[in-house]
């Protein structure tokens, strides 16, 4: 990196620290990161954390995150951007992960998306207009036996049929 | 803590059993159908109809009956254990009440079918038994009398000599000989050795090793601990699915009781032996079950793969000699141990030894998880313990080993179930998968699910993978849209076999699997869908080139 660069990133990273001192979640993140001593191999444990906390990852908490760990940013933002786990962006109030793995696939998950899209006019990874639900999908989340399932905010329901999901979903909005 | 203090603890939990136990099952699975409410209600309903003395309500890991659940088991009314399935919490009165001999309605499961009279539990022996969350229960049942005997009786290398002896291949899906890698890990040179267990079941279809890790934590402890022993590791990682939260805290629970006792940590069983282990939590990547990629990954970094030699066996972890096993390969080893490799290695066929673990999902009656001898007919686990297609339909095909594995036609559901017969129908053992198909299944769409998911799971490292999947993706896109032509598929068989032999790991490797086996026994579903060759079959065919596409 450039001296013309170094300085406003240096400058970005100052005013980031004044702004994380205020903020009782960068408190916490910050002793998670003691708590692994500031290894730069507890990275995803990190992250992990970050993303409990805040909901998303924003680029002005993987800097935090870099400037703490003393990473390259860009090696931060690369594992964040890598792994499906970790969300960039802001997720709606609610959230429905639909499991498309081949158990579910077999018995009519796409039915269950295709169901919620055509309904709410979002794709999956989108978020409605007006910020209440979140569709995303998952590569099989393990429930199999009881397929197909739906991730209702961090709950799994077992065998779901698109007119369930509806519902269920009904109920938030 | 010595023997003496071990079996005091086993004597003492096992003095403080009731007559009667209502076990709960409380894996994911029935958990997802409020089996924490059940188990509420159930204790409350015990107080309620003042029978403290005699009941008690135990939480207990996966019965395996998953499709059923959530399931009660009754020990100690009969000789034979009672199953409750389908429960809802407002059953718990009646429940209670049909132990007083009170009218219950709730539907009650035979435990002499075939789908738990077939099976032969090692790995999920304590399944549905032992309470996950309380180390006590596991010592009961003579938890960690293996690492006992491992640390003051053996030396490392007949540690691995039992193992090897035992005949155990991994169960991650390679089928490569346990004991042989532990003894490489052995003899490599190094100060600094680590103990990985690949938990990271990225497999659509397979929950075996979530089952495990979800309802018997120390088991894999234990054999992680022995492990390193064997081969001279003192810091062990547990690789587990972001998508198993479940599993992450029991193992975190797991980990707190066991080095409370001195059973992980410095010092164990006071013998000078240390290990430790840490969770590493995966962040949803399947790549990640690769184990070079897996390594990059618990190193904090983007999980990569990298081409292998050397092996992890020789530079792994931070460049040290590191062992790499599955959840189910370390949870076979201190039934190994504890019975002598030699009873281990009675079981199954000549060349795979023991039980597998399959997890028996899609079009099929009784969907769960099942452990079985190598060698079993696929028949038997199908049409007898899973009970065939519902609905009156027929079974199709049955695909095995995930994403990496194939789709095995009806027809040879006669082959036995072991690594090479699996290998020789195109299909691959995998970790334990077995989605069934019925008749209404299209095969041509299933193998294009399957390159979605290599194409989205692809890391991007090596271009054949990279690029490759893409272009297979958008021709069968292509073919189920009949817009294709034979010179299409054609170029799908080439592109099979380019990304099959130049990818850089077993992701890209295996990625044409799925395709190439239904092409095999289904190539009828394809061609029917493919529409004449405008320019005749021996022009050059520029319009039909798959348009390029990016990723």
């Amino acid at each position: 990196m450039n001296a013309a660069v170094a300085t406003p990133q240096k400058n970005k990273i100052q005013a980031l620290l004044k702004h994380a001192s205020g903020d009782k979640r960068f408190k916490i993140l910050e002793v998670h990161m003691k708590k692994h001593q500031f290894r730069q191999d507890a990275l995803i444990e990190v992250l992990h954390k970050a993303q409990e906390l805040f909901g998303f990852l924003e680029d002005d908490l993987l800097l935090f995150v870099a400037t703490k760990l003393k990473l390259p940013p860009s090696r931060v933002y690369g594992v964040a951007t890598f792994y499906h786990f970790f969300q960039l962006k802001p997720q709606g109030e609610h959230t429905c992960v639909v499991c498309l793995g081949t158990a579910c696939y077999v018995k009519g998950a796409d039915k269950i998306i295709s169901g919620i899209q055509e309904k709410y006019k979002i794709k999956s990874g989108e978020t409605t207009a007006d910020n209440k639900l979140s569709l995303l999908t998952a590569r099989c989340i393990g429930a199999c036996g009881i397929a197909p399932a739906v991730t209702y905010d961090g709950h799994v329901a077992p065998k779901q049929t698109p007119e369930l999901a509806l519902e269920k979903i009904k109920t938030w909005i | 803590m010595q023997l003496d203090d071990l079996n005091a603890i086993a004597g003492k939990h096992i003095g403080s059993r009731k007559k009667i136990t209502l076990r709960t099952c409380m894996s994911a699975g029935c958990m997802s159908s409020q089996a924490d409410v059940i188990k509420k209600n159930l204790e409350a309903e015990v107080k309620a109809q003042d029978l403290d003395a005699e009941v008690e309500v135990r939480r207990v890991g996966c019965m395996g009956f998953c499709g059923q659940g959530p399931l009660i088991g009754v020990d100690g009314l009969s000789a034979k254990e009672k199953l409750f399935e389908f429960v809802k919490p407002e059953n718990a009165a009646a429940i209670v009440g049909s132990l007083k001999g009170g009218a219950c309605d709730v539907q009650v499961g035979d435990p002499d079918h075939p789908f738990f009279a077939k099976q032969m539990r090692i790995v999920r022996a304590n399944g549905g038994i032992v309470d996950p969350e309380r180390i006590e229960d596991y010592i009961a049942i003579g938890g960690y009398k293996a690492l006992h005997h491992v640390l003051t009786e053996l030396q490392p290398s007949q540690v691995v000599e039992e193992v090897t002896k035992s005949g155990l291949r991994g169960r991650g899906g390679a089928g490569f000989p346990t004991g042989l890698k532990w003894g490489t890990v052995a003899k490599s040179p190094g100060a600094k050795k680590y103990i990985v267990c690949n938990g990271d079941e990225g497999d659509p279809g397979a929950f075996m090793d979530r089952s495990v890790l979800e309802s018997d934590p120390h088991i894999v402890l234990e054999g992680m601990a022995i492990a390193a022993f064997a081969v001279g590791a003192d810091q062990g990682y547990l690789y587990v699915r972001a998508e198993y939260p479940l599993a992450i805290s029991r193992l975190q629970i797991a980990i707190k009781q066991a080095k409370a006792l001195g059973l992980l940590g410095a010092g164990i069983f006071e013998t000078p032996f240390n290990f430790n282990v840490d969770i590493r939590i995966g962040a949803g990547a399947f790549v990640c079950g690769e184990e070079t990629a897996l390594m990059a990954s618990v190193e904090g970094k983007r999980g990569t793969p990298r081409p292998r030699p050397p092996f992890p066996a020789e530079s792994g972890l931070w460049g040290c000699p590191t062992l790499i096993n599955n959840v189910e390969s370390f949870a076979n080893i201190s039934a190994i141990i504890n019975k002598g490799g030699e009873w281990y290695a009675s079981i199954g066929t000549e060349k795979s030894k023991g039980t597998k673990v399959f997890a028996l999902t899609g079009k099929i009656k009784n969907n769960g998880l099942i452990e079985v001898p190598m060698g079993i007919p696929l028949r038997q686990i199908i049409m007898e313990m899973g009970g065939g297609a519902p609905d009156g339909r027929q079974v199709k095909s049955v695909q095995t080993g995930g994403p990496s594995g194939g789709c095995i036609p009806a027809d040879y559901l006669n082959t036995p179930v072991d690594y090479e017969s699996l290998n020789k129908l195109g299909s691959i053992m995998g970790s334990g998968g077995m989605v069934v198909m019925d008749d209404s299944t299209n095969m041509v769409e299933i193998a294009k699910f399957y390159m979605e998911f290599c194409m989205e799971e692809s890391c991007g490292k090596c271009i054949p993978c990279r690029a490759g999947t893409v272009q297979m993706f958008n021709l069968l896109q292509k073919i189920t849209q009949r817009k294709a032509t034979a010179r299409d598929l054609a170029k799908l068989e080439e592109l099979c076999d380019m990304v099959k032999n130049t990818s850089l790991c077993g992701l890209g490797q295996t990625a044409p699997n799925p395709v190439v086996s239904t092409l095999k026994y289904f190539r009828k579903e394809y061609e029917e869908l493919l529409q004449p060759d405008p320019f005749g079959p021996h022009s050059n065919g520029v319009a039909q080139q798959p348009e390029l596409a990016t990723k």
